[in-house]
């Protein structure tokens, strides 16, 4: 590549960046792409934090609605959303399953120790595999899944106190509902 | 009415910057003296209206104005005044309005402290300033209007978020937008030269202290906040690779590269169009920073309100500010000359490569920033880049920078004789070796290859540094005349080796407490204690104390060594009264050789409570490393060369009035 063209490379780049830029503005990171609600979450199988000879899998949740919750030691946004998840656990209105995500076992424990433990089972995925399977997009994340094993609704970002009533409640009625 | 004297000051001030764009830059272009002499008066006048506007939000703020919608959302009758003037930039608008009001002063110091630029120069970077502020002030008035008036009156505020009430972030964001604000002096300067087709030695010159000023801020901005981040929020980290600190980290990198390579252009005239590049760059990553945090492109714990018809008018500017100026790049820069012949091993040869290496790292961190977005855009699927990738990332360029940073100081212009400059660096890489083979014994290494690694670089930075002083003078009248030539021509150089012995501060802060800080966390009861490295921390219980516009949970620790009470700590755990958010105020006894740390957790009954004790090693060290690279900055601007009137160059005419640049001669 010789003379003019040269300098012509850093607007390209930056038109292809302005290019998807663009189109960030219209996905929203906060909510789910349509391809996931409603669809058959990851299969998983996956040894727990506190026992790593016990392994969960997405069979022995059939039948039940339960949010997966994922989260890390590193996730500082995590830090935020763990007093809603210890509000939403207090009330009782849905398991949650955490999804201990790329992370250190000691730190995920250590973690839990001093903010509180939500979980009804704590996944250990170190690899984050089944993380990326679930399209985790950054933590925290939380998929809300029902007895068939069908994702309903998906939180991308921290759960806000406001979400409780706004969005998980109804959505719980919604699923339990159904199920009548 | 106050509010809107300040609209309405907006309004002028939008109205003068969009003249200051145009009147200006077509006046040097059809030779109408009378539209080029237009730049300074309409600086001023921005500055003045920006100022007005500036000190009406504020005053709103400090009268509990909250008619104003802004500050109705984030102020409160019972918050302490110093955080009702942090909280004017507190969220969207008012940071804005901050943004906008300094580029309005850096305007007018141009204009002031340029008496001796050419007018054509003054009028173009003017403008090129002056297209900036209008979009930024159109922004604000379309789509954040800090002024905009409630109609039902709330009794009282929302209240400043807990988080920032902190002296921290009180000076984080000023901070941080000097820098970001002043990189566009540095953009105006190299649009100009890209109009005005003349780019010589003169105009990096003209550059540089400008360059450097507002590195300076960025870095003083970036440690800020990564001390805030360290005590504020509880958990003991001071870097998170989150998407807003990289957006601060980026223009940060590339301003550094871009100092560098203003040196090369003003004392060899080499590496032109490079140079022209990096301040489009850095100045164009602030723009994309802005980007980032406000149109909610990414999740962040920092972000602002997302808001995609703000989106859309920021992605709208970067479209005619970055990509006009890249367009205009790609036009002009073919056709200047980049001369100075180099030899592979020189001084340009190496801080070409500290260019290289610097870019490089701007880009992998801009590509983990935007590669989630990137994968979504393109339906390969959602992915998380956290803060293990960045990590590696930056530990596979940080040490050869380091290694690169060491030889730099004794490098010469045009050619190094390699075998002149490793007889000169033997010693100093013998110590450093030694340095790096001590640190493997298991007691200092913890096991892990970085520390070794770590304590030779800082070795290496230390030796090869001192090494270049003695060297240096030697030439001139021996080591006694060391501190003359501080205090006389030698600023700038001395800056240089503060700056870089700044890197070595941090590599050394950054290096002991990712391998040997301890933390623990514990359920204790008072009158327990615990063991933490050689400390024994004892609980003494939690007693209720009031806050201004709180109450808190305050524990109180008893700290010993061998015995001795060494210090008493009393974190608290706050819940403001107007959003009821519990916040974690952490306690720390500092020292230059270890912080000991203390995090309140959960009340868990019968007066236990969980809590998190830390013993972090070095860990001031890394803000040390930074507060030593901008005063290294700041002596550099100092540097004479810079203020002198008359200086006895005469080749070249127009240098010599920029070495009034920094002047007190307005």
């Amino acid at each position: 590549m010789s003379g003019r063209t040269r300098f012509l490379i850093p607007l390209f780049i930056f038109l292809i960046m302005a290019g998807f830029l663009l189109k960030g503005l219209f996905m929203d990171p906060r909510h789910i792409p349509s391809v996931l609600i409603n669809k058959p979450a990851a299969e998983f199988n996956l040894p727990t934090l506190y026992n790593p000879e016990k392994f969960i899998s997405k069979a022995d949740m059939k039948g039940k609605i339960w949010m997966l919750n994922v989260w890390a030691s590193w996730c500082s946004a995590c830090r935020a959303e763990h007093q809603v998840l210890n509000a939403i656990a207090g009330m009782g209105i849905v398991d949650i399953i955490g999804l201990d995500y790329k992370d250190e076992a000691a730190d995920g424990k250590r973690w839990l120790q001093q903010l509180g433990n939500p979980y009804k089972e704590v996944l250990v995925d170190k690899s984050g595999r089944t993380g990326i399977d679930f399209g985790v997009y950054g933590v925290p994340e939380s998929f809300l899944i029902d007895g068939d094993g069908v994702i309903r609704h998906k939180f991308t970002g921290p759960i806000y106190y406001p979400d409780i009533k706004g969005v998980l409640i109804p959505k719980l009625k919604e699923i339990r509902g159904e199920g009548k | 009415m106050i509010p809107e004297i300040g609209h309405f000051a907006l309004v002028l001030a939008m109205c003068l910057a969009i003249a200051q764009a145009i009147f200006p830059l077509v006046g040097t272009m059809n030779n109408t003296p009378s539209w080029a002499g237009l730049a300074r008066p309409l600086a001023w006048g921005q500055a003045l209206f920006l100022t007005i506007a500036f000190g009406a939000l504020t005053y709103a703020f400090l009268v509990d104005d909250f008619s104003v919608r802004y500050v109705a959302a984030n102020s409160n009758t019972l918050l302490p005044t110093v955080y009702k003037i942090s909280a004017v930039w507190g969220a969207h608008e008012g940071s804005l309005l901050l943004w906008a009001f300094f580029l309005g002063i850096w305007s007018a110091a141009i204009a002031i402290l340029s008496k001796s630029l050419t007018q054509e120069v003054v009028s173009r970077v003017l403008a090129v300033m002056g297209m900036i502020n209008a979009g930024f002030v159109s922004f604000m008035l379309f789509t954040s209007n800090p002024f905009e008036r409630l109609f039902r009156i709330p009794a009282e505020g929302r209240d400043l978020n807990p988080l920032l009430q902190d002296v921290g972030l009180a000076l984080h964001p000023p901070t941080l937008y000097l820098g970001y604000v002043g990189f566009s002096v540095a953009f105006g300067f190299a649009i100009a030269a890209l109009i005005g087709g003349r780019l010589d030695a003169s105009w990096a010159r003209w550059s540089r202290p400008w360059t450097t000023a507002a590195w300076v801020w960025l870095t003083l901005g970036i440690t800020i906040g990564s001390w805030w981040a360290y005590y504020e929020l509880g958990w003991g980290g001071w870097w998170f690779w989150d998407p807003v600190e990289n957006a601060s980290f980026m223009p940060w990198i590339a301003g550094t590269a871009l100092m560098h390579s203003l040196a090369v252009t003003e004392k060899r005239g080499a590496f032109r169009s490079w140079t022209l590049m990096l301040a489009i760059l850095a100045f164009s990553l602030c723009l994309l920073g802005t980007f980032l945090v406000r149109s909610g492109v990414l999740t962040s714990v920092h972000a602002f309100a997302a808001d995609p018809a703000r989106g859309i008018f920021i992605l709208i500017f970067l479209l005619i500010v970055i990509g006009g100026s890249l367009a205009l790049y790609a036009w002009r820069a073919p056709s200047i000359f980049s001369g100075g012949r180099f030899d592979l091993v020189s001084r340009e040869s190496f801080l070409l490569g500290n260019n290289l290496l610097l870019t490089v790292f701007t880009f992998l961190v801009l590509f983990g920033t935007l590669a989630p977005l990137v994968y979504d855009a393109l339906e390969w699927g959602k992915i998380s880049v956290g803060f293990p990738w960045f990590n590696k990332m930056f530990l596979m360029v940080t040490p050869f920078l380091a290694v690169l940073i060491g030889f730099g100081p004794l490098m010469r212009w045009k050619r190094t004789d390699p075998a002149w400059l490793m007889k000169k660096l033997r010693i100093a890489m013998i110590i450093s070796v030694i340095i790096g083979l001590i640190a493997f014994i298991p007691s200092i290494s913890k096991g892990s290859l970085l520390v070794p690694l770590g304590m030779f670089l800082v070795a290496w930075v230390i030796t090869s540094h001192i090494t270049a002083i003695i060297d240096r003078l030697k030439h001139k009248q021996g080591i006694s005349h060391f501190f003359a030539d501080i205090a006389g021509k030698g600023r700038s150089y001395y800056g240089m080796v503060l700056a870089h012995l700044g890197v070595a501060m941090f590599i050394l802060g950054a290096t002991m407490v990712s391998h040997h800080g301890v933390d623990k966390d514990l359920r204790m009861s008072p009158g327990e204690s615990a063991e933490i490295s050689a400390y024994r921390f004892q609980f003494n219980g939690v007693v209720r104390t009031p806050g201004p516009n709180y109450t808190a949970n305050q524990g109180k620790f008893t700290i010993f060594l061998d015995d001795k009470e060494v210090a008493v700590l009393e974190p608290q755990k706050r819940t403001y009264f107007a959003q009821g958010r519990p916040m974690t105020e952490a306690a720390i006894d500092w020292g230059l050789t270890r912080d000991l740390y203390v995090s309140l957790g959960e009340d868990l009954g019968d007066g236990d409570w969980s809590m998190r004790l830390y013993y972090k090693p070095f860990v001031r060290w890394i803000w040390l490393g930074g507060l030593a690279m901008a005063l290294g900055g700041v002596l550099c601007i100092s540097d004479r060369r810079y203020r002198t009137k008359k200086q006895k160059n005469q080749q070249l005419a127009q240098s010599d009035a920029a070495n009034t640049l920094a002047t007190e001669n307005s």
